[in-house]
């Protein structure tokens, strides 16, 4: 069962890069339409070091975004758990930064930043997309701690700092680490939409590449972007559901095996 | 020696619904008190107040020597499912900081006295439902409590289990010389545990009779099946029933 779930997606897969190629030569489809496998890996392979290059920018951008998501999104959840006042104050504002389009501000980021420092204007636009997740999904957690539980607590005089450490961060910790499975790849989205709407500038990313060989008509450099990409992607998403396994399966009902 | 006395305490909450309207209950130190009476009665209620997580209405809650080291058990376990049984049993020591090393060696203590010795570094899901519940009591007693809460702790278990935890509390009561206060809507577990058994009216709460019964200190389970049991749970039912019966 195991190594079906590893095999059957693997085999289709292969018949679907194999069709692709053989339809590719069959039809003769010029290659600025749609490469072929082969060609994609190839390029892939040649321009192997300026998409590494290109990757490492992007990679860059994305993991300061996602820890600056993070520590602002708990230290905010925090916040709001310690201060209803501060919440009804704020949390308006986080929405309404949630729900605009990241797309549709970028131009402004982008021109605050300047042209000479895009990688600014990309860390904001990536840390808007990716912060919210984590804000929302830690102050639900916060608040979800066990109401007896509280009640036990405060009977044995618990301090505040007691009860968030002790009780109530504990509790919000699955709630956290769902949030960053989401924040990750959102990180990663938030940095390749700021490139694309950057369209210029200082920025040498993965999304800049898509852009410039688009322009010059070089899909297979964009499919080779593209699949550096979603492996980028995979990988971030892998990393976090493991530190979430790592984290929780002790005791989380998420991480217990059906005992049959 | 009374250890608490309750006067005319009402408790009415923000919706409007009145839990308990002038109940008056002297316990006496040592005593092994349960409050019964129908759901919704204010049992809980008057527990909590006890307990000071609620504030009475109306009514004073006194101490007459000092307010006595409190345990509360729930009726859910109520453990940190972070956390492993031996730091859940320590937690009223972590919060008071007690020094780690004592901390450690009261609540292994405690666990022992639960018949929890080996499960010091199981986590509570990997726990029976009544182990769990001896967590729980062996965490109210890792603080040395003189006066233990209960709130219908045994309601969720099996009739086996609960009759095994039922002879272990007594044990440990008389043992520690503690006073509980038990609240419970079962008559039977009532008669067997305690020393008084206070029936409650339906709400608004307050004390409808008070049955004095012989000690349970040294009680047997075969207690159970005799008929000074039966007698005595007749009583209690009655004035249950009696209280109930203006409304039914």
């Amino acid at each position: 069962m195991k190594s079906l779930r590893l095999l059957l997606p693997l085999a289709l897969g292969i018949a679907v890069l194999a069709t692709w190629e053989f339809l590719v030569r069959h039809f003769e489809v010029p290659k600025f339409v749609l490469p072929a496998p082969s060609l994609i890996a190839t390029d892939l392979v040649r321009e192997f070091p300026k998409l590494m290059a290109a990757t490492w920018t992007t990679l860059r951008i994305v993991l300061i975004a996602f820890a600056l998501a993070i520590t602002s999104g708990i230290a905010l959840a925090v916040l709001f758990s310690q201060s209803r006042l501060v919440e009804f104050a704020l949390y308006p504002y986080a929405v309404i930064l949630q729900v605009t389009p990241v797309v549709a501000i970028a131009p402004l980021i982008v021109l605050w930043s300047g042209y000479e420092h895009i990688d600014r204007a990309l860390l904001i636009l990536a840390w808007i997309v990716a912060f919210f997740p984590v804000l929302s999904n830690t102050t639900l957690g916060l608040k979800s701690a066990d109401h007896n539980l509280i009640e036990l607590f405060r009977l044995y005089a618990a301090s505040r700092w007691q009860i968030l450490t002790r009780l109530q961060l504990p509790t919000a910790l699955p709630y956290l680490l769902n949030a960053m499975k989401i924040s990750g790849g959102l990180s990663l989205i938030g940095v390749i939409v700021a490139e694309f709407a950057a369209g210029t500038g200082s920025d040498t990313g993965l999304g800049w590449i898509i852009i410039e060989s688009g322009n010059r008509l070089h899909t297979e450099t964009m499919f080779a972007a593209l699949v550096i990409l979603a492996a980028l992607g995979v990988v971030i998403f892998f990393a976090l559901t493991a530190l979430e396994w790592l984290l929780l399966h002790r005791w989380h009902e998420s991480a217990v095996r059906q005992q049959a | 020696m009374t250890l608490l006395r309750l006067s005319g305490i009402e408790r009415t909450f923000d919706n409007g619904l009145q839990a308990l309207a002038g109940l008056s209950l002297d316990v006496a130190e040592g005593a092994f008190v349960s409050l019964v009476g129908p759901s919704g009665c204010g049992k809980s209620t008057a527990l909590r107040i006890v307990a000071g997580l609620i504030a009475p209405t109306a009514g004073t809650v006194a101490w007459p020597h000092d307010r006595p080291e409190l345990g509360f058990v729930f009726q859910e376990p109520t453990l940190m499912p972070w956390s492993d049984v031996l730091t859940n049993v320590r937690l009223p020591l972590d919060l008071q900081v007690v020094a780690r090393r004592e901390a450690n060696a009261r609540a292994e203590t405690a666990l022992g006295r639960v018949g929890l010795g080996g499960f010091a570094r199981s986590y509570p899901r990997e726990l029976s439902g009544g182990m769990k519940m001896r967590v729980s009591i062996a965490r109210a007693l890792a603080a040395q409590p003189k006066l233990l809460l209960m709130d219908e702790p045994f309601a969720a278990l099996d009739e086996f289990t609960r009759q095994a935890l039922n002879d272990d509390l007594l044990k440990l009561w008389a043992e520690d010389g503690l006073t509980v206060i038990f609240v419970t809507h079962s008559v039977f577990e009532s008669t067997y545990l305690s020393s008084r058994v206070v029936v409650m009216t339906p709400r608004p709460g307050r004390v409808a009779a008070e049955i004095d019964l012989p000690s349970p200190r040294g009680r047997h389970a075969d207690y159970r099946l005799s008929g000074e049991f039966a007698e005595n749970a007749r009583q209690v039912s009655g004035a249950l029933r009696s209280t109930m019966e203006p409304r039914a």
